[in-house]
């Protein structure tokens, strides 16, 4: 079975009341242990939503989220389910809770009730995870950006969950913030094995997960390899949705009567096909 | 610029004071205090300020930073130590009209001074070596028998944990909305108070909507990491009370002896 599993998930904020609009209609989605997905659509199509689900601080209207087989809707286990799933937010500087970097990494496993050295243990081991061990004396509000991303990632690391679910976490940050961010998250997968949901409106960050889901108002309509994703440009445009650069370029030079011999995805493989394509032309 | 004030910031440093429990930190606060108070003479009260002195100190702070903790409560100091000169009794040194100055009103006004700047000193010593959990878990740990009575401790220490992170924050948040305003023409230095107080109305209203935010999104951030109240919780550094702090104890109590002896042996001066 996988490790998430959304079944027929229906969701409105407002349940109770007559004009409720439902935001999600019934969507379908496993997630396995280890993967990297991105999910994609643009403002407003239900992406946040969907990331609340994930770790029960919301319950579906109707259907139903299994979370390592854990019905999310179950008061008495919820706490099994977030300690699963951890969820990263957009904005940095709203979910950091204590005045020091060690002590915020540590408020996770606090709650948890971790033995006090077993949590020193986890916090140091956190904080060199994401590379912010020098900074673990240092008060949040004096931190970059990105570096105070990269402690809130931190404080779920602590938690040991085996998924995060990251919304939009680079969306406040300056191009060195992102990399940093998205360098820390593609090693967490790499290395400890951790299960990435991350929800972007970067098309360049997207294309490094090895999944990726595209929604639209609530339905899911593609999941797929990028590059499954990302070949069909004309579809995803008629979606409002960007798509790398590169490919971009290449879905422009292609459409003026150039015939290349792939779509590329990123700026590298971008380079190498017109090295080749240029060598081939000359020759 | 508001973000500028030291004024209940920590400073991380390795000090003796910074290594102290912090619940004995805040009992010798309330002991410095009580000893400005109660000082009669100057040789007792330059003992209490030498003793916050020392422990300014060993907290291995620069002396600027403690300054610069003084720096908006200046004008108090000023206002109310000046006015203490004209209310002192006996022989007048100088009189105009109702205004009367006399030996035992300036030697007030001496003393009042330096208790207010003293008092300040003393607690920026607390919280410029104390971090902000620190603090609040011996506060907790301070009240905790005050739960038994239904009183909800550890509902009070973690807003005021949040509290003291947020502060910064919205500090600095505060600045860039002024700024942002200034920059649309709001004028927020002239006219009459009414009108300066008016022209805060439009610096207040975005910080509340943005304090708001924040709280929805720190309060799914907590419930997500699993926050569900002070049962079960466990702390990563457990308070504890080791052999320098029994010789900071010690030494204190010291100190008081020799206050009391101070205070009784001269005469008291000043306002009675
Ligand atoms: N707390 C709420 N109460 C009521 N409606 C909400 C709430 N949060 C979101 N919605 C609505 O639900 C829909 C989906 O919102 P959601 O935040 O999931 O979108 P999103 O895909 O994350 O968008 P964005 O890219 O802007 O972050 C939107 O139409 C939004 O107006
Ligand atoms: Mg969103």
């Amino acid at each position: 079975m996988s490790f998430i599993q959304a079944q027929q998930v229906r969701f409105s904020y407002d349940a109770e009341t007559v004009d409720a609009r439902e935001v999600l209609h019934g969507v379908d989605l496993s997630i396995e242990e280890g993967e990297f997905v991105a999910l994609l659509g643009h403002n407003g199509c239900g992406k946040s939503t969907m990331a609340k689900l994930f770790n029960g601080m919301l319950i579906p209207t109707a259907g139903k989220v299994l979370v390592g087989g854990i019905d999310t809707s179950v008061e008495e286990t919820q706490l099994d389910v977030r300690r699963q799933v951890g969820l990263v937010l957009q904005n940095p500087d709203n979910q950091l809770v204590a005045g020091v970097v060690e002590e915020d990494v540590a408020f996770g496993p606090e709650n948890l009730g971790v033995e006090p050295r077993e949590i020193r243990r986890r916090v140091d081991e956190a904080l060199k995870a994401v590379d912010m061990y020098e900074y673990r004396e240092h008060a949040p509000h004096k931190l970059s950006g990105g570096q105070k991303q990269r402690v809130a990632i931190a404080g779920i690391i602590a938690m040991e969950t085996k998924c995060i679910v990251l919304d939009e976490p680079t969306a406040m940050l300056d191009p060195r913030g992102r990399t940093e961010v998205m360098e820390t998250i593609r090693r967490l997968n790499r290395e400890k094995g951790i299960t990435i949901v991350l929800i972007t409106h970067y098309m360049d960050e997207a294309v490094q997960a090895g999944r990726v889901v595209v929604m639209d108002e609530g339905n899911i309509l593609r999941d797929g390899t990028p590059r499954e994703v990302f070949s069909d440009v004309e579809f995803l445009k008629r979606h409002d949705l960007d798509v790398p650069q590169a490919t971009e370029l290449a879905y422009r030079l292609t459409a003026a009567g150039i015939k290349l011999p792939e779509m590329p995805l990123g700026v590298e493989e971008c380079v190498k096909m017109f090295r080749r394509y240029l060598r081939m032309e000359t020759h | 610029m508001i973000s500028d004030i030291t004024l209940g910031q920590y400073f991380p440093q390795k000090s003796l004071m910074h290594r102290a429990d912090p619940r004995m930190k805040i009992c010798l606060v309330i002991y410095a205090i009580v000893l400005l108070f109660v000082a009669g003479n100057f040789a007792s009260l330059a003992l209490a300020v030498a003793y916050i002195g020392l422990g300014m100190a060993l907290s291995r702070i620069p002396l600027k930073l403690y300054l610069k903790s003084l720096k908006p409560i200046l004008f108090l100091v000023a206002f109310t130590s000046v006015l203490n000169i004209f209310y002192g009794t006996g022989e007048p040194l100088w009189q105009w009209g109702i205004l009367r100055v006399t030996a035992n009103g300036l030697i007030t006004c001496v003393f009042v001074a330096v208790r207010i700047v003293a008092l300040i000193l003393a607690s920026s010593v607390l919280t410029f070596t104390t971090s902000p959990t620190q603090l609040t878990d011996a506060i907790e740990r301070l009240l905790k028998p005050l739960s038994k009575l239904g009183v909800p401790i550890h509902e009070f220490a973690m807003m005021m944990t949040i509290a003291l992170r947020f502060v910064p924050t919205l500090l600095e948040e505060t600045d860039k909305i002024m700024a942002a305003q200034k920059a649309r023409g709001a004028d927020m230095e002239s006219g009459s108070l009414a009108q300066r107080i008016r022209a805060l109305v439009p610096v207040l209203i975005p910080l509340f909507v943005s304090a708001f935010r924040r709280a929805f999104d720190l309060a799914t951030a907590m419930e997500s990491r699993c926050y569900h109240g002070g049962e079960g919780r466990t702390k990563m550094k457990s308070l504890s009370f080791g052999r320098s702090d029994w010789m900071v104890a010690a030494a204190s109590l010291a100190a008081l002896a020799a206050f009391v002896a101070l205070n009784l042996l001269l005469p008291a001066v000043g306002r009675p």
